[in-house]
Order: C-alpha cells, then structure tokens, then sequence
C-alpha cells in the first residue's frame, strides 16, 4: 500500500479508537461535576432572592435535575450521541451554539500562539545552538529562562500595564472594538490589534521552553556520528546545520508541541480571563461559577475532542518527518 | 619505494586539560603507498581513531588538536592547509568509512540523497547524472535493487547493506585515500568477510591507499600490506605484515598476538555422562496478536528460538555460536527464566522449571545464574560493588554479614582488590567490571553458569585473561557452562562442545574439535571459512 493509503487508514483507525476515549472522558466529567456542592437552580435562586422551596422544586423537574444520576447520565449520553449538548440556562441558548460561538476566538488565539512558540522556539534554540558560548546563546538562554519562570497572569497584567496603559499600543481587553462597527479588513486588523497582546502571553512561556528544548535538541545532534561523516564528506557546515542537524533535531521539539497543546488550553483560560478575550476558557471560567454543568461538560467535550485529533495530526506529521516512525 | 600518499611525520595530539595523559598521541610517524593497505592495531584508548580523524582534520576542535608534526597528502601539509581546501579534500581526495554504520548514516535522510550530497559539494554535474552515478555506484558496490535502496532510509537496510552504502558513499569520488576505522566491528563474521573482500575489491580498482584501524589481528592478517602496533598513544612498532605478524619484536605486540585466541580447538576434557540442565523442543516468539479492538494489522512475528533441543552435562562447557539474530541470547533468557517459554520443557537436575510460577522458581534461581555482555550496563551505577555482588544472597534469606563476608571473598576470587567492596562500578575498567559481574553471579554458589558474550566488549589482552578467570572458577567450583560467542576463536578455546544456531534453530551439535575439522553443516563450514586470519597460524 502507498504511504498516503497507510495515512488514511491510520487516522481511520486512530479516529474510531479515539470515540471510547472521549466517551470516557465524558463519564468522567460528569460525575467529577456532579461531586461538586450545588446546581444551576441554587445559583439561579440565589440571585432571583426570594425562590421558594417549591419553585425550585419545580425548575429542577424542568431542567431533569430531580432524577437519579444515573439517569441524568444515560440522558445526556444519549443526547451527546444525537450530537445535542443541552441548553444552558444561564445564557438561555443550545450548548453547542454557544460553543462554537466562543471556539472561533480560542482557535485563533491557540493557532497564532502554537505558530509564535514553535516558530520563533525553533528560531531562538538554533540561533543559541550555533552561536554556542558566544553573546548570541547567552542572551537568548537567559531570556529563555526568564520567560519560562514567569507566571502567565503577571506577565499579562503587565503587558497591559505597559503597552496599554502608559504607551498605549494596543487595546487593554476584548477581541475587537465593538462599538466602531468595522468590516471587512479593517475588522481583520482591529482583531489583530486585540491580539497581539494575549499571544504573546500565552506564546512567552512555551516559547521559553521550545527554545530550551531545541537548543539542547541540536547540541544533543551535533555530537551525533552521522555529523562527523556529514564532515567527512566535506559538506559545508551550513549544509550540516540547516540539513542534517535540524531535521533530526525537531523531532522531539514535536513531540512536545503535540503534547503541549493540551496544557495550552488551560493556559487559555488564565489569558482570557486577564485580557477579557471571548473564548472557551473565560466561558468555561464562568460557567463554572454559574454552576452550569451542561455548558461545562460541552467545553470540555471539545476540549477533548481538540486534544485528540491535534494528537494524531501530531503523529501524522511525525511520520513524514521520521522515516523510522510507521504508521500501520 | 613507491610514491608516497600520505606521510606523517612526529605528530603529536595534544589531549584537554584534566585528561588520563596529555597527549592522545606522540611522536607517530607513518606512511601510506598507493593501492597500499596499512592496518594500524591496538586497544582501545591507544590513540588510533584520533590518528584516523586527523588525517582528515576531523578532530573534536578546540579540545583536541594537533599541536606538532605534520600529515602530509601529496606534498600538502593538512594541519596547516584552510578550511576551504580541507573541505574540498575530505570526501573527494580522503574519504572515511566508520565502525557503526547506523549511526554514521543521517537517519532521516535517503541513501540516496546521502550519496548525492557527495557529488553535489564536489563537482559540478545535473541531477540526473548524479542519480545515475549512484545508482551505479550501490552496484559496484553489489546492492540488490540499486534504485530502491536509492530511495530507502538507514534503518530498513541491514547492517552489512549499510556499511556497503557507506563504502559507495566514501568511494563516490575515487579518493586516493580511505581511512576505514573499524568498519567491520560491528558486523557478522560472515558479512565481516564479505566487507573486507570488497574492500580490497574497490582498492584494486582504483589504486586506493588504505589505513585501516581495527583491534582484530586476524583482520590485519587477511588484509594488511604493513602493520603499526599502537600503545598508549605510541607507535611501538611497524612493518610488514609478516615482519609484525610472525616475528614481533616488541613486548607488547608480541603480548598482543599472545593474547589472540587460536583457532585448534583444545583438547576435549572427559565428559560427564550426568545431565544437569535439559532444554527440549523450546520455542520463543516476539510479537504477533493484533492492535485494540481487532482494528490493527497484525504485527510481525519474529520466531526468535524455533524447537530447541540441548542437554548439558556436569562439568561441562557447552557453546552457543551463532551470529547477530541466531537467538542464542533469547535462548539463554528463557534457560534462566528471564523470559517466558512459549513451549518446550526446561530442567534442572531432572525438574522441570520453566513453568513454574515466580514463587515456586526462586529456589532454582541460586542454581543458575548468568554473566552479561556488557559490563558498563548491567552494573547498577548506583549501588556500591559489594552490594553488588551480596545482594543475591541477602534476596534468598541469607544473613547480612554472611553475604559480605562471601562477597568479600568473592572479590578476591575473581582478581580485585579487596577495597574494591565499597567503590561504585564507574571506577574500575571494562575488564575489572566484568570480574565484578562473574563475582555477582558466583554469589549465590550456582551449578550452571550460562555466559552471554562475556568477553566481546573487552581488549584481546583483557579478554584473555577474563577467558583463563573463567576456566579458573569453573574447575574450582566444579560449574557447568553454557557460553555463548559469536566468535569462533574464543569457542574454540573454551568450549567442550558446540551447538551452532542460526536463524533460531540448533543447525549442528558436536564436540568442538569434530566440528572444526569436520563440519557437516553448510553454515558451519561458511562461519568457519568467514574468521579472518584463519591462514594465520598464532606460532605461541
């Protein structure tokens, strides 16, 4: 079978053995959720002031909170199935309407940080590499070690404290200026402004640890054997760097990234939240206050969902890079 | 005196600060004629790989440099020539071939592509030309399929197929010189042969020069024009072949060629007629079963060990020869039950152990017990040498101070000094290591030794004296031996009698000396015909 034959049958494969995985993870959920003190009906109460006993009584059998647990869960796995995530009382919307609203912005943050990291990670790491000893390594491993012993949120808060509020570069929240009604590519590039401050705060951290990585991946190459005959053959050492050095030496760096990618959405929650961006991660951060359990367990559906087809297309691209790796 | 290639004069390799002796090398002075092999010999650490990479200016700058003498190629002096001439050298007038051929070929790259680089840094020439030139070079150089290896990666080749594309890789340019270091080291007697002979196949071709680094005499032997014995970064002497081979002048070559096992078996002692350990019909099978829920393909089955049948007697010492692959190690796995059977019976003294649970074993694992080959990775690096050695008895119940004592005198036993019992393994040498692995597995009083290459990663020098501490033990302890070799010179000095295994299967049994002189096997007689230096009659 061609190579691309094999690919298509692995992600087939890896596709269908990934569906009682996120089931798994959905039965977990709901039952880690449901451990925690209170419901949607508390909190609503709460704020309505004067719910009696028997209003809330009947919320609760309007929303199936009354039935046993394991009912509930047969419930909304079966309406999971039929791709139905439930209605969010909170925001008075479908689940999954309002997920993929709020996903749009999270991708975009995720992706423009993910290409930030690895890029300018793999940059840095083989600018540090090369220049081994000299200023060059010097000041990119310290700052490498400064940025990864960084808190996010303090890096965020200062990033508005100086970019926003003394120099006044960029917007201190949100994702675009909503009362200037933009369209088109003025839109496009006031959302690019809203961006650039959030990316690089979440970017920071795993640029840091990208940079440290690659850079220990290359010296780690550079001592290998085939460097030596690569000299032997009287290759430049460009040519040794660029060509044999560096293929080999981002393989881990990817492996990393595939893994990364996981704790990266986590991370997300803590920059939205600084930077009031309207994605998953401030919504889960909400919902979770607002006690609404349908909308978390959606966010961490796809959440899941996320992980596990970037982990695959992680192993995939390993296997173009890796000749050694065989995907069957 | 034909015209000389290479000519270097008092070289001197100074080492870094801090190192065992300052300079890796000293005073070396050595020549090489065209379509000339010269083989330099000697033990590891005796400076002859740095002599190699200075040829080609390939020494681990800044550490370790030249700091006097000149290497002269053709009336140039490449210690002091730039780096853009160097680089032009290398490769196209120099050209280098290592030990381990999978880890001198870029693994991510083609062969193919590997092969190209060469002409591509070195002459101007399309691609397709290119192509062509090393497709027709993986011919010369007699690879099935020259168009798919072109496309195949390192790993799918085996090591012979590599070190051949290494050699057409080294070769693409006709260079005048090729500096081999070790490349057959890692490789199957067979293919070893096999290498060698195209070698000297390409060097008659196109006039080659060769320096050629290798520890094994009976390699120098088959191959070499003129010899240079090394010692601790020294030449201590050179000349040719049969001046160096047959009548050496200095202690140490002379020491050296004393060391190297000979190929007339020795005599055969009585042999027991008392069975100690049986193996009957034993198989063993890597791999196979299918991936979750039935979706994966099938993987490979690998039939490591396919119906085995040995019976050793007591006393005795029985050898397993076989090359890379053959499963005599998985076989030794299974004998002392670090793996599984998958069927066949194993017995000790007329019991049948290999199914017995993990429990019920343990009383038989005193009666055997294993030495390994590598005595860098099977020491503990953390745990100091006694408890090495005292640990097996204090495992099966045996008081503390009794096991230290037994240690203790193990460790005099076996050659070390007695302070040896509270150092940790990093501070004792390959041959001192593997005594303290031989003491380990002497602890617990075994009956059968079964010995896995004890002596393959050590020096000749060190090797023979490993061989004669084994035989020491065996007699003194009155042990039986199970001793596996790939190396049918040691076999033939320590073994009673032999099976040969290859590709899993037992292919013939015997006593050493009737296998020798009268193989019946096919493989036999092609292992026997593949030794190197077989002509070579070691006079002492």
């Amino acid at each position: 079978m061609s190579k691309s034959g094999k690919v298509f049958w692995h992600i087939l494969r890896r596709l269908s053995q990934g569906v009682p995985i996120i089931l798994a993870i959905v039965v977990l959920n709901f039952f880690l959720l449901n451990l925690a003190e209170g419901d949607a009906v508390d909190v609503l109460a709460g704020e309505a002031g004067s719910a009696t006993p028997e209003y809330m009584a009947e919320l609760r059998a309007k929303f199936g909170l009354d039935k046993p647990l394991p009912v509930q869960l047969l419930v909304y796995l079966k309406n999971v199935a039929s791709l139905d995530l439930g209605y969010s009382f909170r925001h008075d919307m479908a689940v999954s309407e309002l997920i993929i609203d709020r996903f749009w912005p999270t991708l975009l943050l995720m992706v423009t940080t993910i290409i930030i990291a690895i890029g300018f990670g793999i940059f840095l790491g083989l600018m540090a590499a090369v220049g081994l000893n000299t200023w060059k390594d010097s000041v990119i491993s310290v700052f490498a070690l400064i940025t990864y012993a960084t808190p996010l949120f303090w890096v965020g808060l200062m990033m508005i404290v100086v970019f926003s509020i003394h120099l006044g570069w960029f917007p201190t929240s949100g994702m675009e200026t909503v009362a200037a009604f933009y369209e088109g590519w003025d839109r496009v590039v006031d959302i690019a402004h809203h961006l650039v401050l959030p990316t690089i705060t979440l970017s920071l951290f795993y640029l840091a640890l990208y940079t440290r990585m690659m850079r220990a991946s290359m010296l780690e190459q550079y001592g290998q054997d085939y460097v030596v005959t690569a000299r032997a053959k009287g290759l430049t050492e460009r040519r040794i760097t660029f060509v044999h050095v560096l293929r080999n030496a981002l393989l881990p760096v990817v492996t990393m990234a595939g893994v990364q990618v996981g704790a990266m959405i986590g991370g997300s929650v803590i920059v939205e939240s600084v930077f009031a961006w309207p994605g998953l991660g401030m919504l889960a951060f909400e919902s979770l206050f607002a006690r609404d359990l349908n909308l978390l367990l959606g966010i961490f559906l796809l959440s899941s969902v996320l992980v596990v087809v970037v982990n695959l297309t992680v192993d995939v691209i390993y296997s173009f890079l890796d000749p050694r790796i065989e995907v069957s | 005196m034909k015209h000389k290639l290479l000519d270097i004069k008092n070289l001197f390799i100074q080492l870094p600060a801090g190192a065992d002796r300052q300079y890796a090398v000293q005073e070396v002075n050595l020549e090489l004629a065209r379509g000339e092999t010269l083989c330099v010999v000697g033990e590891s650490g005796s400076g002859k790989s740095l002599t190699a990479r200075a040829v080609m200016g390939l020494l681990p700058a800044p550490h370790v440099q030249v700091t006097q003498g000149e290497i002269g190629f053709n009336g140039e002096d490449i210690t002091k020539v730039n780096y853009d001439r160097l680089r032009q050298i290398r490769g196209s007038e120099i050209s280098m071939i290592f030990q381990e051929p999978m880890t001198a070929l870029n693994p991510v790259m083609s062969i193919g592509a590997q092969i190209d680089e060469v002409f591509r840094y070195h002459v101007n020439m399309s691609g397709a030309e290119r192509a062509k030139q090393a497709i027709k070079l993986l011919d010369d150089v007699h690879l099935p399929n020259p168009e798919q290896i072109m496309r195949a990666y390192p790993h799918e080749l085996s090591g012979g197929q590599r070190q051949r594309a290494m050699i057409a890789m080294a070769l693409a340019l006709k260079p005048k010189i090729l500096i081999a270091d070790e490349p057959t080291t890692a490789l199957d007697v067979t293919t070893q042969a096999q290498i060698l002979k195209l070698i000297s196949e390409m060097q008659l071709a196109s006039d080659t020069g060769v320096l050629f680094i290798t520890h094994d005499f009976g390699v120098v032997a088959d191959i070499a024009h003129r010899v240079a014995v090394m010692q601790q970064g020294l030449v201590v002497e050179s000349g040719t072949v049969e001046q160096v081979l047959n009548n050496p002048v200095h202690p140490y070559t002379q020491a050296l060629i004393g060391a190297v096992p000979s190929l007339n078996p020795r005599k055969a002692r009585p042999r027991s007629k008392t069975p100690v350990l049986s193996v009957q019909g034993v198989s063993k099978t890597f791999g196979g079963g299918s991936g979750l829920f039935g979706f994966g393909v099938a993987a490979r089955e690998v039939k490591a060990v396919k119906n085995v049948t040995l019976d050793l007697c007591r006393g005795e010492t029985l050898g397993i020869v076989g090359e890379s692959g053959s499963g005599k190690s998985t076989l030794a796995r299974c004998i002392i039950r670090l793996m599984d059977t998958d069927c066949g019976k194993i017995s000790i003294d007329g019991v049948q152990v290999n199914e017995l649970s993990r429990a019920a074993m343990r009383p038989w694992r005193t009666k055997i017990q294993m030495v390994f080959q590598d005595p860098f990775a099977s020491l503990n690096p953390r745990i100091k040498v006694g408890n090495i050695i005292a640990q097996g008895p204090v495992t099966q119940g045996i008081d503390k101070a009794e096991a230290d004592a037994r240690a203790r005198e193990l460790i005099s036993i076996v050659g070390l000094d007695e302070r040896s019992f509270n150092r940790y393994p990093h501070e004792f040498s390959g041959g001192q290591r593997q005594r303290i692995g031989i003491a380990r597995s002497l602890a617990l009083k075994p009956e059968i030794l079964i010995a896995d290459e004890p002596v393959s990663a050590l020096d000749v020098s060190i090797q023979a004296q490993i061989l004669d501490l084994l035989e020491e033990i065996r007699d003194r302890m009155h042990l039986s031996m199970i001793f596996i070799t790939h190396d049918l010179r040691v076999a033939a000095q320590v073994c009673d009698r032999l099976a040969v295994m290859r590709y899993g299967e037992v292919v013939e049994t015997g006593a050493t000396a009737d296998i020798f002189a009268k193989p019946e096997h096919s493989y036999t007689r092609d292992l026997l015909a593949a030794v190197p230096g077989k002509d070579w009659k070691v006079s002492s």
